[in-house]
């Protein structure tokens, strides 16, 4: 299959809906390999070098089989991520947990993903999910770039992957995403998830930390409830950066799903930087001095019965 | 448990035998077109990447195995990705998967403790061990899990890998 026939759109008559049932296979060929088969007869490797398709069970109950088969994708759920645009660019910050139920899988978690050095995409749901779909968005937006000769807008970028999530609609797929970028049109921020949505926005925060990091990041970006409501855009990139990381760590003081290390992200004109990464559990006596203050009352055993 | 082997590259799996089975048997098959079509071995990484892909390719009908991958990179420093069962993986300084892995990750964490790869500035994430000490680690390690988790036993299997080359080492387990 040609490699390039991804770039073009495809035109087909007839409707989404009807199509995936007509046809269940993933259009994956942004992935298959560029290098050449040598020889003509490509019979040995044909089971191999052609778009690999996802196999779907034999099943009379298949939501029942998907519901299980979900069980034993490690969810990263239980995250807290967090992206905003201001004045030098958009701010992303991100834990580092994942946890299956009550047992801490990984504190290593990289939550933050490089599509390309002007691209970020954040990870929230099934790690799996997250990662390949971010890791197919990259070759993308590489595709594109070789293409028409210039970076692919946020906007761009952000539509074809929900676009991608919504032909998956309603088969299990949990992605919850942001998509923070630097393009022609300076800073942009895309919200996406699996059910399709996609919205454009100056701050969003996702996962089960989400509410607590909200409350941080809200109080210290509007400068006024009272009157119309202003967010204090020009902030400096050591503001927004301290902003980002305390909403983090407040997040997984409050949020037993949340932690590990809270890595803040940085995207400017000349693309992403990564600014920092903090034990949270080290956080804690940043913003926390061991005051050493004298005992006032020593506790001491009552003798009196 | 079944251990596979690439020049560079090792991969422990759990889970499914049929599964494990198929899966190396594809993971061996792209290994040998790869080596056929570039003439090298396949590096740690890329397999690495490789396996993430194929697992996920059964996104809506998963392998049913837990794996971890072990290897040197392109720079010859070791290195350890970890997996679920639909593909999603991470380079780690340690790792154990499979019934055993929740009795083994905590004493790993307690006596390893490697840094995070996340943290800035980095820190290196080797494991200060010699060879033989990092052997008889895994063999307490495992020595334990056996105590109390029903699935592991019987006998285990230590591959070492070292810019030498590899060679395997065995041990009895709790046969109960």
């Amino acid at each position: 299959m040609d490699p390039f026939a991804a770039i073009e759109p495809r035109n087909s008559d007839r409707t989404a809906s009807q199509s995936r049932f007509i046809n269940m296979k993933l259009d994956t060929s942004g992935l298959e390999s560029t290098a050449p088969h040598f020889g003509t007869s490509c019979e040995l490797f044909s089971g191999f070098s052609a778009a690999p398709s996802f196999d779907l069970p034999v099943t009379t109950d298949f939501d029942g089989f998907q519901k299980e088969s979900i069980q034993m994708v490690k969810p990263a759920k239980g995250t807290t991520t967090l992206a905003f645009i201001f004045k030098e660019g958009v701010m992303v910050a991100a834990d580092s947990r994942a946890s299956m139920g009550g047992y801490i899988s990984s504190q290593s978690v990289k939550k933050i993903i490089e599509i390309n050095p002007y691209m970020l995409g954040t990870m929230a749901g099934g790690a799996a999910d997250c990662q390949f779909w971010h890791r197919n968005l990259g070759i993308k937006c590489r595709l594109h770039e070789l293409a028409n000769k210039r970076r692919i807008s946020v906007t761009g970028a952000s539509k074809l992957l929900a676009n991608i999530l919504y032909s998956y609609r309603g088969m299990g797929l949990s992605v919850g995403t942001m998509i923070a970028g630097w393009d022609e049109t300076g800073p942009g921020l895309y919200y996406v998830d699996s059910e399709g949505g996609r919205l454009k926005g100056t701050r969003f925060s996702v996962g089960s930390g989400s509410p607590y990091a909200y409350g941080v990041l809200d109080s210290g970006y509007l400068i006024s409830y009272n009157t119309c409501i202003r967010y204090k855009y020009d902030l400096s990139v050591e503001e927004a950066a301290e902003l980002a990381r305390r909403s983090i760590y407040h997040a997984t003081f409050r949020d037993g799903a949340s932690g590990g290390v809270a890595s803040v992200y940085h995207v400017g004109p000349n693309g992403w930087k990564k600014l920092s990464g903090d034990d949270v559990g080290e956080l804690y006596y940043q913003y926390n001095p061991v005051s050493t203050s004298t005992v006032e009352q020593e506790m001491a055993e009552s003798s009196s019965t | 448990m079944e251990i596979q082997r690439a020049d560079k590259c090792v991969m422990a799996s759990s889970g499914f035998q049929a599964d494990v089975k198929a899966l190396q048997k594809q993971l061996a098959a792209r290994h040998l077109i790869y080596q056929h079509q570039h003439n090298k071995q396949v590096s740690c990484p890329a397999m690495a990447q490789l396996l993430s892909n194929t697992l996920y390719y059964k996104r809506f009908f998963p392998y049913y195995s837990f794996n971890v991958l072990g290897g040197l990179d392109n720079e010859g420093k070791g290195c350890v990705y970890t997996y679920d069962a639909v593909g999603s993986y991470e380079r780690v300084g340690y790792s154990s998967q499979g019934s055993g892995s929740t009795l083994i990750m905590p004493f790993l964490d307690n006596q390893l403790k490697s840094p995070s790869p996340l943290l800035l500035p980095a820190q290196d994430a080797v494991t200060p061990l010699s060879e033989s000490e990092a052997v008889d680690l895994v063999k307490t390690c495992f020595a334990s899990a056996t105590e109390r988790d029903i699935y592991t036993g019987d006998k285990l299997e230590i591959v070492v890998l070292n810019k030498e080359g590899l060679h395997r080492e065995y041990m009895e387990l709790r046969k109960d």
